[in-house]
């Protein structure tokens, strides 16, 4: 994994990739304490597919967030749009025409609609980001708080089934205390973040929708003078984040199969902690799609270690806390210096060749 | 001449706006500014919503300063609030009986882990280099269960007779205290921003941060000290919070009120991207704030739905304030006055377009 990433048509790496290993070196280390200090639980393949597995929506919602940090601007909305459109996910599958495509759809068409709102309000009436998500914030949690007040529980069958479905892989199992053999079970939620993660790190790579979104957080102005339509470019990038929003709230309501007003409750802030661990940054133009799971999985990881320490649940908001200083300090310190050209990440040989290789191939 | 036309201009909006809730509210029913007077102090909808937005306009100025000289907000006012008068609480309660000097030193305590917490957020901003939103998503994170911990666990009791005068009404005066120190503390940064030079090298930094390097300004120093003062703001918020409460509530003291400080500053026409700005405004915003919300309440708008309402309102104004849309009605404006007589060319509104947001107004003429 670390060779392709590194591997770059020009020489050094760039911005967005130094900070995505340096996210990727701290997690790899992270878990590697987390195995040999609990073995017991943290060697399981399990443990590792139930990070995806239980929290699939906070994932799908960094993805977004990240996408809407490349292309400079701040969506804080997401957390609450996911928490709506759960809860109305659940009022219609418990209605009497409620079925799961409907509250596909459904969940689609409150993503969209919201991305497409804030994102024309910012693209095209150049509103402060901020402002205008964060009245998306309001509006999503007035709307939920609207349409039911009390938790709901779905129980239409098709979709308890669905809720309840899981996929068994057989040969990656682990025995448990009792000697038996109990398989690998992952919730189609962790399938959906690979394909999207698949997906979007084709687009932002390959695509000319997220070549143009660099450019356009990079710098708007050098952007707009290259002949990129930045509006659309930036309204497309807040119509994803609300798709993307969308989903996570599919995905949450799958794996909980309640309706409930806590529910995705200040996700928004944990996504945007994760979307900066994993190396993207604020001021926009940097950042890689992969590093938005490894920075949720570090955030997760930090909390399972702590769950699995058992001390006071309030450290795990205060080692969170502590995590994000280190990140923040060394993201900083690291692109000092590199502007100040003092730093270089030598590369060993073997990873050079296979940059040579990747380069004679394009 | 044409300054004060653009300072106007500035102002225009937020009272605008305030102007027409309060005229919502007078249709309502026609004694909104009628004041009662209960065991000697005044009450009614004026004192009330004076009381209630206290805090917030503390922290509006605050937040103004900061997000003049490092464009970009604290969002972690609120959770700093609940540390220091975490802090506050713990250190009165500790020394003993409690006197007025006990009050005072305990808050002058507070004032300094305020302080401190400023001083934290700042030296990330201004020596790290980190956006703001980012440096203060720290604390924001862990800061709750950081008052928590300071709380001992349990949400503690100011059951005395001198803080809940702070709270509430000292005998003899028929104001409200909260509104008495909002007003004292207005007065102070008045006289602060009058007396130094603070307001211009902020917005100094704000606009150009390399010139104002140039011109012998330390943009790092300028934003440290911007976010010092912002503590401060929030410790004497956090006072204020808690002695309204009468006890320390560490998960709800003081809740998303940083969202509402942001709004506050938007609303007064600031650019939330830097470099000019007007505190009145702030503070006109964030009564306007709390009359918004009141208003609500007033026309019976049910609890569940107020965030909703507040949100297309919130939306609607800023898409009247937005420079396109501003940019439309100022033409609108030109041309209806030059048909008018065709020898003055107004100038308002094209100050306040310029100063917003640098680069997509640039990028907007070049469409």
């Amino acid at each position: 994994m670390r060779p392709r990433n590194a591997a770059k048509p020009k020489d050094g790496l760039s911005n967005s990739n130094l900070l995505f290993l340096i996210a990727t070196v701290i997690f790899v280390l992270m878990y590697g304490f987390a195995i040999l200090r609990y073995p017991g639980s943290f060697l399981q393949f399990q443990t590792f597919f139930d990070l995806f597995s239980l929290n699939a929506p906070l994932i799908i919602i960094t993805l977004g967030i990240s996408i809407v940090m490349i292309g400079g601007g701040i969506d804080i909305s997401v957390g609450a749009v996911t928490g709506l459109v759960t809860m109305c996910c659940a009022v219609l599958l418990e209605s009497r025409m409620g079925s799961i495509g409907g509250a596909v759809l459904l969940a689609l068409s409150i993503g969209i609609a919201f991305g497409l709102l804030q994102g024309y309000l910012i693209s095209y009436l150049e509103i402060q980001p901020f402002i205008i998500t964060l009245a998306g914030m309001f509006l999503a949690n007035g709307l939920l708080t609207t349409i039911h007040k009390d938790p709901l529980n779905v129980t239409l069958p098709p979709f308890v089934s669905l809720r309840d479905f899981e996929i068994v892989i057989p040969w990656l199992g682990t025995n448990n205390r009792l000697g038996n053999f109990i398989p690998l079970e992952i919730k189609p939620g962790a399938v959906v973040v690979w394909v999207l993660v698949g997906l979007l790190v084709v687009l932002m790579k390959w695509s000319r929708f997220g070549r143009n979104l660099y450019a356009v957080g990079g710098n708007s102005q050098s952007a707009l003078m290259l002949g990129i339509n930045v509006r659309r470019t930036k309204l497309y990038s807040y119509l994803l984040c609300g798709l993307l929003s969308g989903i996570a709230g599919f995905v949450y309501i799958m794996t909980t199969g309640a309706g409930n007003v806590g529910n995705a409750a200040g996700f928004e802030m944990k996504a945007i902690a994760a979307a900066i661990i994993g190396g993207t940054m604020l001021t926009g133009g940097v950042g890689n799609l992969f590093g938005s799971p490894v920075g949720s999985l570090t955030l997760l990881t930090i909390n399972e270690l702590i769950r699995a320490a058992g001390v006071n649940s309030n450290f795990q908001a205060i080692v969170s806390g502590l995590l994000l200083y280190i990140f923040i300090v060394l993201q900083s310190v690291v692109v000092w210096l590199r502007v100040r050209g003092k730093f270089s990440l030598a590369l060993p040989s073997w990873l050079r060749s296979g940059k040579k290789e990747v380069e004679n191939q394009g | 001449m044409v300054r004060a036309k653009a300072h106007g201009s500035h102002l225009f909006l937020p009272l605008s706006v305030l102007a027409l809730l309060i005229v919502i509210n007078l249709i309502k029913g026609a004694d909104y500014f009628s004041i009662t007077v209960i065991n000697g102090a005044l009450y009614g909808n004026i004192p009330n919503i004076l009381f209630g937005a206290s805090e917030l306009v503390i922290l509006a100025i605050g937040m103004t300063l900061v997000t003049a000289s490092s464009r970009g907000q604290d969002i972690s006012v609120g959770v700093a609030g609940a540390i220091t008068s975490a802090v506050f609480v713990q250190v009165l309660q500790n020394s003993g009986d409690i006197t007025w000097l006990t009050i005072a030193a305990s808050f002058l305590v507070s004032c300094v882990v305020g302080i401190g917490i400023g001083a934290f957020n700042g030296s990330l901003v201004s020596i790290f280099r980190v956006q703001p939103m980012v440096a203060t998503l720290i604390l924001f994170t862990a800061g709750r269960s950081i008052a928590f911990m300071i709380d001992g666990k349990l949400s503690p009791v100011l059951a005395n007779n001198l803080t809940s005068q702070i709270g509430g009404v000292m005998p003899g005066v028929p104001i409200q205290t909260p509104i008495i120190l909002t007003v004292v503390f207005i007065v102070l940064v008045a006289v602060f921003l009058k007396t130094t030079n603070l307001k211009l090298y902020s917005e100094s930094v704000g606009i150009n941060e390399k010139a104002a390097r140039l011109n012998g300004i330390d943009p790092a120093k300028i934003k440290f000290l911007t976010y010092m003062i912002l503590g401060v703001c929030s410790a004497v918020a956090g006072f204020i919070a808690v002695t309204k409460a009468g006890r320390h509530d560490s998960v709800n003291l003081l809740k998303f009120v940083e969202m509402d400080a942001i709004l506050a500053v938007a609303i007064g026409g600031n650019a939330l991207s830097g470099g000019k700005f007007s505190i009145s405004g702030s503070i006109i915003g964030a009564y306007t704030i709390e009359v918004l919300n009141r208003t609500f309440l007033r026309l019976e708008v049910g609890t569940e739905t107020i965030k909703a309402f507040k949100a297309v309102f919130i939306i609607i104004l800023m898409v009247v304030a937005s420079p396109v849309v501003r940019e439309y009605a100022t033409k609108a404006l030109r041309r209806i006055r030059s048909g008018a007589n065709s020898g003055t060319m107004p100038k308002t509104g094209a100050p306040d377009a310029a100063a917003v947001s640098g680069p997509e107004a640039v990028a907007k003429k070049e469409v």
